[in-house]
């Protein structure tokens, strides 16, 4: 397939800007936070979403999980309009788009075990019968370095890490073609960071995936992907070539981003 | 109520906590007390609570066939009180499911469905709550006429948007949580998720509602019938039989006493029952430990031996650390968290406290101000200026906190009180100790980069950027011109670009005014940019003390080098990051030796004999590890 696997085009998401019913006719002031985005994300592809706190970037990555809808703008699916997508086809695209949020103590219900968390994300996207989901599950864990003895705890009972570990087994479960990281080693420390870096980037070889990674923190992007796109105030600012984008950088915030990454060298 | 306990998926082990949770036992206790003996009144030999016999009227305690006596009209007391108990009981109860059901029905619908439905359902309870709600009941019952199923019936009706509230904001909440997203994802439709995702964590709030609800209820019922518009003559709940033997408070106050006496025990029971479940329910919840108050004990070797290195140093130290440790409270008693830190910092020295999440930096950060929470001591000794910060007094403490010592916190946010301006709270840190503060306000925000803000003293913090916000928390530090500044990640919660900013600006104070900094970070590139000495811990223990250029050029503690070589680089993305397996380990594990050898990749036999001692390694650096990483040349 050579067109794109997710297609964003034109989107934008503002909040308020309804009618009023007093005084009649009037709007209320909208505010924009994403405006005219259009990026691709190609089958395989990893691209980072990069930009400071408060740009976008994680409103844009649920309008992409299909958890928030657009204002403006239509999301494609294997080429396909989304909603002109056929029932079977729109279920593909639910099992094919898959998140890990950034703090995976919120993203995993605090009072169910997670085991059950996990068979529940399995009878939601597959059709496999009881063993079948448990060899899944067993096959993933292992894949993801999760041992299955953790499986059976609640999720404060878990380190940061492993939680993580968790988070990223059940948005694989479903054989996913594109998975959508909002920050998902931000709040780790840096030993365990660099073991989920590590992970991502095997889990990617492994089953051909597609990465929309979002984050803060160039230097990982650099490492993770190959297209990076900067975000400021809701626009996609610069995209391109993870050389391009970090060698030549067009727009000035670019540069300035740039320059503001601390560096490992002593300092005067 | 029984049914929420089931449907948790921690009801089981919850219930078996329950003996370790003293105010659920009791209030279970004092509920049985009232519950059983009314549950069991139609077993029991009781004579008809209705029965009247003039004659025996006012009959004292203990006579013959009436236990606790009789009342007014002969009848015997005893029976009254656990068929009144009956009424009392179960018409709360009921009432309590009755608006439970209705109103959490119309909160989870107004909260799910939204837009319009929340609209009306919402206005309608706020027209509803604008009633006192004692003047609904009583309308309520003046148009269906008096009765204690009418006062049921009363009760729920004016309960219900109590409940809608509380339920339709404790949905709100759970709806915006990521693992409802997650369900989302996982091709979950709107019904499975209600049932399987919200309402398990919807339950205890309901739960708990409910029970300090249905002590309300009861309490109101016995109001309505105490004013005779619940239970009717010659039925009797425990308030009916209040009003009643209100009459002879004075000359036989037994009659009313014992009824009153019941109801507060019942209502008493049932609230901490419910305060009790609603931990019990939590899976997050563990008994709570007895906290003893922050303590300090001197150190062992107080005074006995000065740090390693630095002996012959021309500069006096400004702060001198020795044999710091710091214990929280564990199940089990005292958990060393921090042990054996020592280190001096000279005036005017920039110095990083790094390390990972949990090796105890604040901990150490906050020991040096004497500022640990209750239930954590700290042993050893801290100096300034050679003056011992333990034992002294808290007045003496506060004084030499900001104005020798300040504190620069992580969040401005939440540092900064947000009912204040920001002049407001330049002036009040300026007259914190009684005396001229060292700098003017416009001197303050002219050192802090803010003179440029219009209006800056005239604003709330919510009206400033996070960089600015921070700028002011420094502004805030600096009033008296402390020698020290100790900062606690004070730019993690910020963008790079504006982190860039704080750090130089940070630079700049200490060096143009021979200020010390002590830098508390995760981020040893951050602190590349800020220090010239850096302090490696972990698990409680400093590993490594170098210089900052020797310790990025050829770290010694293999902690130090695994630090560095996880760290992504910007225009390096080809580094080969180095993965430590494993955690750290928590505080207090039952570690022999070295506290890194479970995840050294050097670790030898030796390493898990005795721990190793923090020794001189040359060139003013110090180390904990018997393999140190030598020079690569």
């Amino acid at each position: 397939m050579s067109g794109p696997l997710l297609a964003l085009a034109g989107i934008g998401k503002a909040y308020g800007g309804g009618r009023r019913w007093w005084p009649p006719g009037q709007r209320a002031a909208a505010t924009r936070v994403v405006a005219d985005v259009d990026l691709d994300i190609r089958a395989g592809d990893a691209v980072g979403l990069v930009g400071e706190s408060g740009s976008g970037k994680t409103t844009l990555a649920r309008i992409a999980a299909g958890l928030l809808p657009p204002t403006e703008g239509r999301l494609h699916w294997c080429g396909q309009a989304l909603h002109r997508l056929s029932p079977a086809e729109r279920a593909a695209y639910r099992r094919g788009v898959q998140y890990v949020f950034q703090n995976p103590q919120t993203a995993l219900n605090p009072r169910r075990r997670l085991a059950a968390i996990l068979d529940d994300t399995l009878r939601g996207l597959t059709t496999l019968d009881r063993d079948g989901r448990r060899a899944r599950l067993r096959e993933m864990a292992a894949q993801c370095g999760v041992d299955r003895a953790l499986l059976g705890r609640f999720a404060h009972q878990l380190s940061g890490g492993q939680a993580q570990r968790v988070a990223i087994v059940r948005a694989l479960l479903g054989a996913p073609r594109l998975v959508i990281l909002d920050e998902p080693v931000s709040a780790l420390d840096v030993s365990l960071q660099a073991q989920i870096l590590a992970l991502l980037a095997d889990l990617r070889r492994r089953h051909g995936l597609a990465y929309l990674f979002i984050s803060h923190d160039l230097a990982v992007v650099e490492r993770l992907c190959e297209t990076i796109a900067v975000m400021r105030e809701g626009r996609i600012i610069e995209q391109g070539a993870r050389g391009d984008v970090l060698g030549q950088p067009q727009h000035d915030y670019t540069r300035r981003l740039l320059a503001a990454v601390p560096r490992m060298a002593p300092v005067g | 109520m029984s049914m929420a306990v089931t449907g948790s998926p921690a009801s089981a082990a919850g219930l078996l906590r329950l003996r370790r949770h003293p105010g659920a036992l009791a209030g279970l206790g004092l509920l049985a007390l009232v519950l059983l003996p009314a549950l069991a009144a139609p077993l029991l030999p009781l004579p008809d609570p209705t029965l009247t016999a003039p004659a025996g009227r006012m009959q004292p305690a203990l006579s013959a066939g009436h236990l606790l006596g009789t009342d007014h009209l002969g009848r015997d007391l005893l029976s009254r009180l656990l068929w009144g108990a009956r009424a009392s009981i179960a018409v709360g109860a009921l009432a309590t499911l009755i608006a439970a059901l209705v109103g959490g029905l119309l909160g989870l619908a107004a909260a799910w469905l939204g837009r319009l439905l929340d609209g009306v359902v919402m206005r309608g309870v706020d027209v509803l709550m604008a009633f006192p709600y004692l003047l609904l009941a009583l309308a309520i019952v003046a148009a269906l006429g008096p009765g204690l199923g009418n006062a049921m019936l009363a009760i729920a009706v004016a309960n219900v948007p109590f409940f809608a509230r509380a339920m339709r904001g404790a949905a709100l909440d759970i709806r915006h949580q990521d693992y409802i997203a997650a369900a989302r994802l996982a091709g979950h439709g709107e019904p499975a998720i209600l049932a399987r995702e919200v309402l398990p964590n919807l339950a205890p709030t309901l739960l708990l509602l409910m029970t300090t609800t249905l002590g309300w209820m009861v309490l109101e019922t016995a109001g309505l019938s105490f004013l005779g518009l619940g239970a009717q003559p010659p039925a009797a709940d425990l308030g009916s039989m209040l009003g009643e033997g209100r009459e002879f408070l004075t000359t036989y106050p037994r009659v009313a006493v014992l009824p009153g006496l019941l109801i507060l025990l019942l209502v008493v029971g049932i609230n901490l029952l419910g305060d009790g479940l609603r931990d019990l329910l939590d899976p997050r919840w563990s008994p709570p430990r007895p906290a003893a108050p922050a303590q300090v004990s001197p150190s062992r070797a107080a005074d006995s031996r000065a740090p390693q290195t630095h002996e012959h140093d021309p500069t006096p130290p400004l702060l001198t650390v020795r044999d710091l440790g710091v214990d929280v409270s564990g199940p089990e008693g005292p958990l060393p968290a921090v042990a054996g830190v020592d280190f001096h910092l000279r005036p005017g020295e920039r110095v990083a406290l790094v390390g990972e999440s949990g090796c105890g930096k604040t901990l150490t950060a906050l020991a040096l101000l004497r500022l640990l929470p209750a239930g954590v001591s700290q042993r050893g000794d801290v100096r300034l200026r050679g003056r011992t910060l333990m034992g002294l007094s808290a007045a003496v403490l506060r004084d030499l906190r900001g104005r020798r010592i300040a504190y620069v916190p992580q969040e401005p946010l939440t540092a900064l009180d947000p009912l204040f301006r920001v002049g407001a709270q330049l002036r009040e840190a300026r007259r914190a100790h009684g005396e001229e503060a060292a700098y003017t306000t416009q001197a303050l925000v002219r050192m802090v980069g803010l003179e440029q803000v219009p209006g800056l003293l005239r604003r709330f913090p919510h009206e400033l950027s996070g960089g600015q916000r921070q700028r002011v928390a420094i502004a805030l530090a600096l009033a008296h011109g402390p020698d020290l500044l100790i900062a606690d990640e004070a730019t993690t919660a910020l963008d790079v670009t504006v982190q860039r900013e704080i750090l130089q600006l940070l630079r700049r104070l200490c060096d143009e005014q021979g200020r010390a900094l002590l830098f508390v970070s995760h981020d040893l590139a951050l602190v590349a940019a800020l220090c010239e000495r850096v302090l490696v811990m972990y698990a409680g223990r400093i590993v490594e003390d170098a210089p900052l250029s020797a310790l990025l050029r050829r770290p010694a503690h293999p902690y130090t080098a695994a630090l560095l070589g996880a760290t992504p680089e910007l225009g390096r993305p080809d580094k080969a990051l180095a993965v430590l397996t494993g955690e750290p380990p928590a505080p207090g594990a039952q570690l022999t030796g070295c506290r890194f050898a479970h995840r050294c990749p050097r670790v030898q036999r030796v390493c898990r004999g005795d721990e190793p001692a923090l020794t001189d390694h040359g060139d003013g650096r110090r180390v904990r590890c018997l393999f140190p990483l030598e020079d690569p040349a």
